[in-house]
Formats: structure tokens, C-alpha cells, sequence
């Protein structure tokens, strides 16, 4: 597939590069706000409507940005983004923000974000990096309300708030708390590595493994973009 | 032996015993309790221990077969960790409760970590803690005696009131399948030791220390302590079993002389924290599992130093 056109992108962070199951970034928000599917939504869609719009801004201001204080400079872009989405959660969608709580501010210093403008917006044009952190968001969505789904599943009886085990069904209700999200996360990365999924533990030929020092694939985009460094 | 002269590296004198002679030697201590349990509580405290026990055995060999690992399921490790995860329960469990947990504690605790002897957890008290957080309701549902609704002892005891201490060497109080009678688990320490399967030092450490934690959380917030309270804390709940069964445990305990003693003041403590200062009115599983993390860090500073090498290391 051609590098860097906006299909390839959305692959690339669905599927090839998922921020929680391939390139394992994320995990306290990963672990800590998927007590339920819709909150994986939540969760998931508010970083990637900052994700999207951060990569493009960094990217239109990557030449613009001294490169000694690009970090507290890529911040603020977040920061505002940020508190754009919170401002707009808090108004519209009030359970979810209260659901959330902490974890919205969090998003801040996510290290998808901080890591997306780093690796690539800062070096790519604004269009890709657009289709890049739109991906990278989707994927990242997908991952939450996968997890989110199992442990409301086991820990409620229910997913998305609907009823679906049988009558008798007693609540795992430790899927919900704390030691459930890592159960869930572990199992859901066992199985990627036995159905030799791309993940960053299971570094196959046919895929990106996310980790440039190891991979002998000379063809790779990735790969000279990391060379130039 | 055939040859005269057998040419083997050390060791050459072994002894006969194997992971299945100790592994029955402890399912033989249990037995006191566990017939104590059954004549409490009635045939459902049999058929829970049962029914946890084939699980154990049941998962083992299933995850063994399907991953093609050798069959270790006649080491009898699996039935020791069903025996002492349905002596946790109570009678009143519903069959699910002991078929999840057993397969909880096989499978994710022991097995996922490579099996006997590198779990770094209690199998069976993980399962419990599973359980506990699980359904705390129904993990804390203590069964009726002679159709009379009693509090365990350490309920009555955190409440203030005194407790009759021939009931709590008896067992003929509410409480788990096996954790009522002191007498029933005292014995089967004893026939432990007599064993050597575990060192006296081991349990005694756990129930002094919670005894002398307990003494001084209690005066520090200012409560009573009678020599009732005292008895009721280190006799009663899991305090016995946990103490014999669990923290005895070979995999997930210091190997050290002084490190068995080390955990032993640990878990003491932390079950004292747990029962005084904390909501709780049991503690002792928590405190294992939560010791049994820090056994490598035990370990670590308490291996002994090889004669002859302390000069050389001070010299450094």
C-alpha cells in the first residue's frame, strides 16, 4: 500500500500500528476507564477528536516550531484541544464527562498524542498526519470499547447498558474493578500473540512490529524516516 | 541398585520423598478439619470440598492436555490447592462458587505461571481473594447452625462481646468449611511438623505476631484488651488455617530459617492492620497473598552468607 495517503493511515492506526494492542501506548487510560463499553466510546472518541486536530495543527506549525522547544510547544496544541473537548463534554454529554472524570484532563499528556505528534505529525504534511491521528484515535476506540465490552459483559451482565445474560447470571463483579482491566487486557493480547495478530510482543515478517531498532526491513517507511534522525 | 558402583554427580544419597508424598502428607493434616466441617455443617460442606477438589484436577489436566505439557495432575498438588480452597469456603456457597474459583486458581494462578513451584501466589487464597472481590456478598453469607443465625467469633469479637472459647476449640461455631475447629487444624500442624513436611516456626511466627500487632493497634486506639479479645484473634477466622496450611506454602514462602520468620511477622502485621484499623474482620488471606509478594525481597536479604566469603565482601 502507498505510504502516507489517507486509506493507508486509517489502516495503518486500526489495524497495522493499534496504539493499545500493537504499540501498547495508552495503558492508564486503557486500564483505568473501561469499567464499560460506552465509556471505552467516551474515552476513546475524546482523544481521538484531540488527536486529529493536535497532529494537524503540529503539522502546519512543524516548520514553524524551534526544534529545541518543540515538546512544551506541542503541549500547549494538546492543552487547547483539550480543554476544547472537556468544555464540550461537560455540556453535552454530562455522563459520560462525570464517568470519566480525571481521565479527560489526562488526555494531556497521553503518550498516544505526545507520541503521534512526535513520530509523525512533526514530520509529515498536514493531510496525512490529519488521517494519521484519525486513525490512530479510531483504533484507539476500537481497542477501549473492545475491553470495555468483555468487562461490562462479565462484570455486569450487560453491554452497552443492555441487558444481555440470562436471568441467573451473578456479576463478576471483580471484572469491573482494577484487577479485571489487567485480566482483560492480558487474555485479549494472549490470544493476538496465539492468532499471530501484529502486537508488540509478536514481531512477525509480514508486520510492523513499532520498534525501528529491530526491524531488519530495510523497505520500510518507518524505517528511513528514523535513519534521518 | 544394580551396579556396584554408580557414577552420578551429587547428590547421592536421596531421600524418598516427592512432591506427592509431601502433597499427601498435607491433604492427610487437612483431613481433621475438613471431617470436623462436614460434621458442622452437614453433607453440602462435603459436596462444596468435592466439587472444588475435582475442579483443581479437572483444569489442571484440561490445561495440561490441551497445551500438550506433561500430565502433572498425580503430584496431588492440585487436589492440596482445592482441599485448602474449599476449607476457605462456606457451606452455604452456591456449586458455581468452588467450580469457578478452583479453575481460577489452577489455571490463572498456577498454570499461566509456568505451574507447581513458580506461582508466586497461593493458588487457592488468590482464588479466595478473587471470589471475595467478586461476590462479597455471598463470600460473606456465614451459614446457620441448628437453624440459629450466629455471628462468626471474630464478628462478635469486633463487636465487643466475649466469645465462648470451647466452642471455638470444638468448631461448633459458624465459619468455613474447615476454619471452625483449633483443635481439628492444632492436630494437623502437629502431624506437619512431626512430618517435618513444615517447621514449627513458620505458623507460630504468623499467630504470635498477629497476637502482639493486634495488642498494640488495639492500645494504641485505646480499646480494651482482654485475654478473651486476645484468644478470639489468633484462634479464631482463618487466623489457624492460613497460618498452618497456607503460609507453609514451599513456593510462595522464603526458603530462609529467618525469612520464614520475617513473612510470618508480615503477614501478622498485616492482618492486624487489616482487623484493627481497617473495615475488615478477617485479613489473614489478604495478608498472605500481599506477603507472598514481598517473599523475594525476603529472600533476597536473608541468604545466608557462605563461610569464609564475609571478610572478602567487608573488604569491598
Amino acid at each position: 500500500m502507498k505510504q502516507n495517503t489517507p486509506i493507508e493511515r486509517l489502516y495503518n492506526g486500526v489495524i497495522k500500528e493499534n496504539p493499545t494492542f500493537v504499540l501498547m501506548l495508552g495503558m492508564c487510560p486503557t486500564l483505568a476507564v473501561t469499567t464499560s463499553a460506552i465509556n471505552g466510546v467516551g474515552m476513546g472518541l475524546s482523544t481521538c477528536a484531540v488527536l486529529m486536530m493536535s497532529n494537524l495543527i503540529i503539522s502546519l506549525l512543524r516548520k514553524f516550531i524551534p526544534d529545541r522547544v518543540r515538546m512544551p510547544a506541542y503541549i500547549v496544541v494538546v492543552a487547547s484541544f483539550v480543554t476544547v473537548v472537556e468544555l464540550l463534554m461537560q455540556a453535552y454529554v454530562r455522563s459520560v464527562y462525570t464517568a470519566l472524570g480525571l481521565y479527560i484532563p489526562l488526555i494531556v499528556v497521553n503518550c498516544i498524542i505526545l507520541g503521534r505528534a512526535e513520530s509523525y505529525a512533526g514530520k509529515n504534511p498536514p493531510v496525512a498526519s490529519f488521517f494519521d491521528g484519525l486513525g490512530m484515535g479510531l483504533g484507539f476506540t476500537l481497542a477501549l470499547t473492545i475491553i470495555g465490552a468483555v468487562r461490562e459483559l462479565l462484570g455486569a451482565g450487560e453491554i452497552f447498558g443492555f441487558r444481555v445474560m440470562p436471568e441467573g447470571y451473578v456479576p463478576v463483579s471483580i471484572m469491573v474493578m482494577a484487577p479485571g482491566a489487567f485480566f482483560v487486557l492480558a487474555i485479549l493480547t494472549a490470544l493476538q500473540n496465539k492468532f499471530k495478530a501484529p502486537s508488540a510482543t509478536n514481531r512477525g515478517d509480514k508486520f510492523c512490529s513499532g520498534c525501528c531498532a529491530q526491524c531488519m526491513q530495510k523497505d520500510c517507511g518507518q524505517r528511513e524516516r528514523s535513519d534521518e534522525e | 541398585m544394580s551396579k556396584p558402583f554408580n557414577v552420578s554427580m551429587s547428590p547421592h544419597i536421596r531421600s524418598g520423598e516427592t512432591t506427592a508424598t509431601i502433597m499427601a502428607d498435607v491433604i492427610i493434616a487437612l483431613l481433621p478439619s475438613v471431617v470436623v466441617g462436614v460434621f458442622v455443617f452437614g453433607a453440602r460442606a462435603f459436596a462444596i470440598t468435592m466439587l472444588s477438589v475435582t475442579t483443581c484436577v479437572v483444569s489442571e489436566y484440561l490445561y495440561e492436555k490441551i497445551l500438550h505439557k506433561p500430565i502433572t495432575v498425580t503430584d496431588l498438588s492440585a487436589v492440596v490447592t482445592g482441599l485448602i480452597l474449599a476449607v476457605n469456603l462456606y457451606s452455604t456457597a452456591p456449586w458455581w462458587l468452588p467450580v469457578l474459583g478452583g479453575a481460577f486458581a489452577i489455571i490463572v494462578v498456577k498454570m499461566l505461571y509456568g505451574g507447581i513451584g513458580q506461582n508466586f501466589m497461593n493458588p487457592a487464597l488468590a482464588a479466595r481473594c478473587f471470589l471475595l472481590l467478586s461476590f462479597s456478598r455471598i463470600m460473606t453469607d456465614y451459614p446457620t447452625l441448628d437453624g440459629v443465625s450466629s455471628p462468626t467469633p471474630l464478628v462478635l469479637a469486633k463487636n465487643g462481646e466475649i466469645v465462648d472459647l470451647k466452642a471455638l476449640l470444638l468448631g461448633t461455631h459458624s465459619g468455613t468449611i474447615g476454619e471452625t475447629s483449633a483443635i481439628a487444624i492444632i492436630i494437623g500442624c502437629a502431624y506437619l511438623c512431626i512430618k517435618g513436611v513444615i517447621k514449627l516456626r513458620e505458623p507460630l511466627s504468623v499467630i504470635l505476631s498477629t497476637g502482639v500487632f493486634v495488642t498494640f493497634f488495639s492500645l494504641i486506639q485505646g480499646r480494651p484488651v482482654t485475654l478473651n479479645y486476645l484468644a478470639v484473634q489468633m484462634l479464631g477466622g482463618g487466623m489457624l488455617l492460613g497460618a498452618v496450611f497456607m503460609a507453609s506454602d514451599y513456593a510462595t514462602t522464603p526458603v530462609t530459617p529467618i525469612g520464614q520468620i520475617i513473612f510470618g511477622c508480615c503477614v501478622g502485621f498485616i492482618t492486624a492492620l487489616i482487623r484493627c484499623v481497617g473495615n475488615g474482620v478477617e485479613g489473614v488471606s489478604y495478608a498472605i497473598i500481599i506477603s507472598n509478594l514481598l517473599t523475594p525481597f525476603i529472600e533476597k536479604i536473608t541468604v545466608p552468607k557462605p563461610f569464609g566469603l564475609e571478610k572478602e565482601r567487608d573488604k569491598k
